[in-house]
Protein backbone atom coordinates (compact mmCIF):
# COMPACT_ATOMS: atom_id res chain seq x y z
CA UNK A 1 0.00 0.00 0.00
CA UNK A 2 1.54 3.21 -1.10
CA UNK A 3 1.64 6.41 0.89
CA UNK A 4 -1.14 8.31 -0.84
CA UNK A 5 -3.55 5.37 -0.56
CA UNK A 6 -2.74 5.13 3.14
CA UNK A 7 -3.33 8.86 3.60
CA UNK A 8 -6.62 8.57 1.73
CA UNK A 9 -7.86 5.73 3.93
CA UNK A 10 -6.86 7.61 7.06
CA UNK A 11 -8.54 10.89 6.12
CA UNK A 12 -11.62 9.69 4.21
CA UNK A 13 -13.31 8.17 7.32
CA UNK A 14 -12.40 11.28 9.32
CA UNK A 15 -14.00 13.56 6.75
CA UNK A 16 -17.19 11.48 6.51
CA UNK A 17 -17.42 11.14 10.30
CA UNK A 18 -16.94 14.85 10.86
CA UNK A 19 -19.62 15.61 8.26
CA UNK A 20 -22.09 13.30 9.98
CA UNK A 21 -21.13 14.70 13.39
CA UNK A 22 -21.81 18.19 12.04
CA UNK A 23 -25.37 17.13 11.28
CA UNK A 24 -25.96 15.66 14.72
CA UNK A 25 -24.67 18.49 16.88
CA UNK A 26 -27.43 20.49 18.55
CA UNK A 27 -25.22 23.50 19.16
CA UNK A 28 -24.26 25.49 16.06
CA UNK A 29 -20.74 26.18 17.29
CA UNK A 30 -19.97 22.46 17.65
CA UNK A 31 -21.25 21.95 14.11
CA UNK A 32 -18.92 24.70 12.91
CA UNK A 33 -15.92 23.10 14.63
CA UNK A 34 -16.66 19.73 12.99
CA UNK A 35 -16.97 21.49 9.64
CA UNK A 36 -13.46 22.90 10.14
CA UNK A 37 -12.16 19.33 10.66
CA UNK A 38 -13.88 18.38 7.41
CA UNK A 39 -12.26 21.28 5.54
CA UNK A 40 -8.82 20.26 6.77
CA UNK A 41 -9.40 16.70 5.52
CA UNK A 42 -10.38 18.09 2.11
CA UNK A 43 -7.18 20.15 2.08
CA UNK A 44 -5.20 16.93 2.60
CA UNK A 45 -7.03 15.35 -0.34
CA UNK A 46 -6.07 18.32 -2.52
CA UNK A 47 -2.47 17.72 -1.49
CA UNK A 48 -2.47 14.09 -2.59
CA UNK A 49 -4.23 15.10 -5.80
CA UNK A 50 -1.19 17.26 -6.68
CA UNK A 51 -2.91 20.59 -6.06
CA UNK A 52 -0.72 22.22 -3.39
CA UNK A 53 -1.97 25.73 -4.19
CA UNK A 54 -5.58 24.71 -3.60
CA UNK A 55 -4.41 23.00 -0.39
CA UNK A 56 -3.16 26.36 0.88
CA UNK A 57 -6.22 28.23 -0.40
CA UNK A 58 -8.54 25.70 1.23
CA UNK A 59 -6.92 26.19 4.62
CA UNK A 60 -6.58 29.97 4.39
CA UNK A 61 -9.93 30.79 2.76
CA UNK A 62 -12.26 28.06 4.00
CA UNK A 63 -10.90 26.90 7.33
CA UNK A 64 -9.65 30.42 7.99
CA UNK A 65 -11.75 33.22 6.60
CA UNK A 66 -15.13 31.63 5.95
CA UNK A 67 -15.27 29.67 9.19
CA UNK A 68 -14.18 32.71 11.19
CA UNK A 69 -17.10 34.55 9.56
CA UNK A 70 -19.43 31.71 10.55
CA UNK A 71 -18.16 31.63 14.13
CA UNK A 72 -18.44 35.41 14.33
CA UNK A 73 -22.09 35.29 13.27
CA UNK A 74 -22.83 32.41 15.66
CA UNK A 75 -21.32 34.44 18.50
CA UNK A 76 -23.30 37.49 17.40
CA UNK A 77 -26.58 35.58 17.44
CA UNK A 78 -25.91 33.88 20.77
CA UNK A 79 -23.81 30.77 21.39
CA UNK A 80 -25.98 29.19 24.02
CA UNK A 81 -28.95 28.57 21.75
CA UNK A 82 -29.50 24.90 21.13
CA UNK A 83 -31.76 23.67 18.43
CA UNK A 84 -34.78 21.51 19.03
CA UNK A 85 -33.97 18.43 17.00
CA UNK A 86 -37.42 16.86 17.25
CA UNK A 87 -38.94 15.97 13.95
CA UNK A 88 -41.69 18.39 12.89
CA UNK A 89 -42.77 16.72 9.66
CA UNK A 90 -43.65 13.06 9.99
CA UNK A 91 -41.09 10.87 8.25
CA UNK A 92 -39.14 13.77 6.81
CA UNK A 93 -35.86 12.78 8.40
CA UNK A 94 -35.98 9.20 7.15
CA UNK A 95 -37.03 10.35 3.71
CA UNK A 96 -34.07 12.76 3.64
CA UNK A 97 -31.63 10.03 4.70
CA UNK A 98 -33.10 7.64 2.12
CA UNK A 99 -32.72 10.35 -0.50
CA UNK A 100 -29.07 10.85 0.45
CA UNK A 101 -28.35 7.10 0.37
CA UNK A 102 -30.06 6.80 -3.01
CA UNK A 103 -27.96 9.67 -4.31
CA UNK A 104 -24.72 8.02 -3.16
CA UNK A 105 -25.78 4.70 -4.67
CA UNK A 106 -26.70 6.27 -7.97
CA UNK A 107 -23.47 8.26 -8.29
CA UNK A 108 -21.43 5.20 -7.30
CA UNK A 109 -23.09 3.14 -10.02
CA UNK A 110 -22.54 5.94 -12.51
CA UNK A 111 -18.84 6.11 -11.61
CA UNK A 112 -18.57 2.32 -11.90
CA UNK A 113 -20.14 2.43 -15.33
CA UNK A 114 -18.15 5.46 -16.38
CA UNK A 115 -14.52 5.10 -15.34
CA UNK A 116 -14.51 2.02 -13.11
CA UNK A 117 -12.98 1.61 -9.68
CA UNK A 118 -9.51 0.67 -10.86
CA UNK A 119 -8.71 3.59 -13.13
CA UNK A 120 -5.56 5.23 -11.88
CA UNK A 121 -4.71 8.81 -12.63
CA UNK A 122 -2.29 9.03 -15.55
CA UNK A 123 1.34 9.75 -14.90
CA UNK A 124 2.84 12.93 -16.21
CA UNK A 125 1.13 15.42 -13.93
CA UNK A 126 4.62 16.41 -12.79
CA UNK A 127 5.11 17.88 -16.25
CA UNK A 128 2.00 20.03 -15.80
CA UNK A 129 3.26 21.23 -12.43
CA UNK A 130 6.85 21.39 -13.63
CA UNK A 131 7.65 24.97 -12.59
CA UNK A 132 5.38 24.90 -9.58
CA UNK A 133 1.65 24.47 -9.20
CA UNK A 134 0.97 28.15 -8.48
CA UNK A 135 2.86 29.27 -11.60
CA UNK A 136 1.12 26.71 -13.81
CA UNK A 137 -2.26 27.63 -12.35
CA UNK A 138 -1.56 31.33 -12.90
CA UNK A 139 -0.68 30.65 -16.53
CA UNK A 140 -4.00 28.87 -17.14
CA UNK A 141 -5.99 31.40 -15.09
CA UNK A 142 -4.61 34.55 -16.69
CA UNK A 143 -4.43 33.19 -20.22
CA UNK A 144 -7.46 30.95 -20.82
CA UNK A 145 -9.77 32.15 -18.07
CA UNK A 146 -8.94 35.84 -17.96
CA UNK A 147 -12.46 37.14 -18.63
CA UNK A 148 -14.17 34.97 -15.97
CA UNK A 149 -11.44 36.04 -13.56
CA UNK A 150 -12.30 39.70 -14.15
CA UNK A 151 -16.01 38.95 -13.73
CA UNK A 152 -15.33 37.45 -10.30
CA UNK A 153 -13.95 40.83 -9.19
CA UNK A 154 -17.33 42.42 -10.00
CA UNK A 155 -19.00 39.59 -8.08
CA UNK A 156 -16.86 40.20 -5.00
CA UNK A 157 -17.48 43.96 -5.06
CA UNK A 158 -21.22 43.36 -5.40
CA UNK A 159 -21.13 40.90 -2.49
CA UNK A 160 -19.31 43.40 -0.28
CA UNK A 161 -21.75 46.20 -1.14
CA UNK A 162 -24.74 43.88 -0.62
CA UNK A 163 -23.45 42.83 2.80
CA UNK A 164 -22.99 46.47 3.82
CA UNK A 165 -26.49 47.42 2.67
CA UNK A 166 -28.06 44.43 4.42
CA UNK A 167 -26.18 45.10 7.64
CA UNK A 168 -26.83 48.85 7.80
CA UNK A 169 -30.50 49.08 6.89
CA UNK A 170 -31.75 48.78 10.47
CA UNK A 171 -29.29 51.31 11.84
CA UNK A 172 -30.42 53.89 9.30
CA UNK A 173 -34.08 53.29 10.19
CA UNK A 174 -33.35 53.89 13.87
CA UNK A 175 -31.50 57.07 13.08
CA UNK A 176 -34.36 58.52 11.06
CA UNK A 177 -36.92 57.49 13.68
CA UNK A 178 -34.81 58.94 16.46
CA UNK A 179 -34.46 62.18 14.55
CA UNK A 180 -38.24 62.33 14.12
CA UNK A 181 -38.80 61.54 17.81
CA UNK A 182 -36.27 64.15 18.87
CA UNK A 183 -37.95 66.74 16.65
CA UNK A 184 -41.39 65.84 18.10
CA UNK A 185 -40.23 65.88 21.72
CA UNK A 186 -38.57 69.20 21.49
CA UNK A 187 -35.09 70.14 22.69
CA UNK A 188 -35.11 67.77 25.67
CA UNK A 189 -34.69 64.72 23.44
CA UNK A 190 -36.46 61.41 23.31
CA UNK A 191 -37.60 59.67 26.52
CA UNK A 192 -35.74 56.48 25.60
CA UNK A 193 -32.38 56.07 27.33
CA UNK A 194 -29.47 56.25 24.97
CA UNK A 195 -28.12 52.95 23.72
CA UNK A 196 -31.43 51.09 23.99
CA UNK A 197 -32.67 50.79 20.41
CA UNK A 198 -36.41 50.40 20.04
CA UNK A 199 -38.21 48.26 17.53
CA UNK A 200 -39.16 50.65 14.76
CA UNK A 201 -41.10 49.79 11.64
CA UNK A 202 -39.41 51.35 8.63
CA UNK A 203 -41.39 53.71 6.48
CA UNK A 204 -42.64 51.75 3.46
CA UNK B 1 -0.19 8.11 -7.30
CA UNK B 2 -1.83 4.76 -6.70
CA UNK B 3 -5.23 5.86 -5.38
CA UNK B 4 -7.93 5.26 -7.98
CA UNK B 5 -9.70 8.46 -9.01
CA UNK B 6 -13.08 6.82 -8.39
CA UNK B 7 -12.39 6.75 -4.63
CA UNK B 8 -12.28 10.53 -4.55
CA UNK B 9 -15.43 10.78 -6.64
CA UNK B 10 -17.35 8.41 -4.35
CA UNK B 11 -16.11 10.31 -1.29
CA UNK B 12 -17.24 13.53 -2.94
CA UNK B 13 -20.70 12.01 -3.55
CA UNK B 14 -20.92 10.91 0.10
CA UNK B 15 -20.01 14.39 1.36
CA UNK B 16 -22.51 15.97 -1.03
CA UNK B 17 -25.23 13.63 0.23
CA UNK B 18 -24.39 14.49 3.85
CA UNK B 19 -24.67 18.16 2.96
CA UNK B 20 -28.01 17.77 1.24
CA UNK B 21 -29.42 15.70 4.11
CA UNK B 22 -28.27 18.48 6.42
CA UNK B 23 -30.12 21.09 4.40
CA UNK B 24 -33.26 18.97 4.50
CA UNK B 25 -33.15 17.91 8.14
CA UNK B 26 -31.78 20.82 10.15
CA UNK B 27 -33.93 23.80 11.11
CA UNK B 28 -31.23 26.24 12.18
CA UNK B 29 -30.47 28.54 9.25
CA UNK B 30 -26.78 28.71 10.17
CA UNK B 31 -26.35 24.93 10.20
CA UNK B 32 -28.27 24.68 6.92
CA UNK B 33 -25.82 27.20 5.51
CA UNK B 34 -22.86 25.15 6.73
CA UNK B 35 -24.36 22.12 5.00
CA UNK B 36 -24.45 24.11 1.76
CA UNK B 37 -20.75 24.85 2.28
CA UNK B 38 -20.15 21.12 2.67
CA UNK B 39 -21.89 20.51 -0.66
CA UNK B 40 -19.75 23.15 -2.36
CA UNK B 41 -16.61 21.56 -0.97
CA UNK B 42 -17.67 18.13 -2.18
CA UNK B 43 -18.10 19.57 -5.66
CA UNK B 44 -14.63 21.13 -5.40
CA UNK B 45 -13.13 17.76 -4.48
CA UNK B 46 -14.71 16.19 -7.55
CA UNK B 47 -13.38 19.02 -9.73
CA UNK B 48 -9.83 18.61 -8.46
CA UNK B 49 -10.04 14.82 -8.90
CA UNK B 50 -11.19 15.29 -12.51
CA UNK B 51 -8.35 17.74 -13.05
CA UNK B 52 -5.88 15.07 -11.90
CA UNK B 53 -7.56 12.44 -14.06
CA UNK B 54 -7.43 14.48 -17.24
CA UNK B 55 -3.90 15.70 -16.64
CA UNK B 56 -4.55 19.42 -16.98
CA UNK B 57 -5.29 22.29 -14.63
CA UNK B 58 -8.72 23.37 -15.87
CA UNK B 59 -10.49 21.57 -13.02
CA UNK B 60 -8.31 23.28 -10.42
CA UNK B 61 -9.08 26.67 -11.96
CA UNK B 62 -12.78 25.84 -11.83
CA UNK B 63 -12.47 24.81 -8.18
CA UNK B 64 -10.75 28.14 -7.56
CA UNK B 65 -13.67 30.03 -9.12
CA UNK B 66 -16.05 27.92 -7.07
CA UNK B 67 -14.26 29.04 -3.91
CA UNK B 68 -14.61 32.69 -4.95
CA UNK B 69 -18.34 32.26 -5.55
CA UNK B 70 -18.66 30.43 -2.22
CA UNK B 71 -16.95 33.32 -0.42
CA UNK B 72 -19.35 35.84 -1.98
CA UNK B 73 -22.30 33.59 -1.17
CA UNK B 74 -21.25 33.26 2.48
CA UNK B 75 -20.96 37.03 2.87
CA UNK B 76 -24.40 37.74 1.45
CA UNK B 77 -26.07 34.77 3.13
CA UNK B 78 -24.71 35.56 6.58
CA UNK B 79 -25.71 39.21 6.16
CA UNK B 80 -29.26 38.07 5.33
CA UNK B 81 -29.30 35.77 8.36
CA UNK B 82 -28.12 38.61 10.62
CA UNK B 83 -30.76 40.96 9.14
CA UNK B 84 -33.51 38.36 9.69
CA UNK B 85 -32.31 37.74 13.24
CA UNK B 86 -32.39 41.44 14.06
CA UNK B 87 -36.01 41.66 12.95
CA UNK B 88 -37.40 38.35 14.19
CA UNK B 89 -34.99 37.29 16.98
CA UNK B 90 -34.79 33.79 15.53
CA UNK B 91 -32.84 31.81 12.95
CA UNK B 92 -35.19 28.84 13.02
CA UNK B 93 -36.55 28.39 9.52
CA UNK B 94 -39.79 26.88 10.82
CA UNK B 95 -40.69 30.23 12.34
CA UNK B 96 -39.82 32.18 9.19
CA UNK B 97 -42.87 31.33 7.17
CA UNK B 98 -43.31 34.55 5.25
CA UNK B 99 -41.03 36.28 2.81
CA UNK B 100 -42.24 39.70 4.00
CA UNK B 101 -43.61 40.89 7.27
Amino acid sequence: MSTDLLVFWVFAPISVASGIAMLMMRNAIHAALFLIVNFFCLAVFYLILDAPFLFAVQIVVYAGAIMVLFLFVIMLLGVDRTEDLRERLLGQRWLAIAFGAAFVLEVTLAIRAGIGFSTLAPDGFEAVNAEGNAQALARVLFRDYFFPFEVTSILLILAAIAAMILAHRKARAITQAEAAAAAADGPLGSPDPAGAPTEVEPVP
Amino acid sequence: MSTPIAYFLVLSAILFAIGSVGVLVRRNALVMFMSVELQLNAANLALVAFSRMHGNLDGQVLAFFSMVVAAAEVVVGLAIIVAVYRRRQTVNVDELKELRW
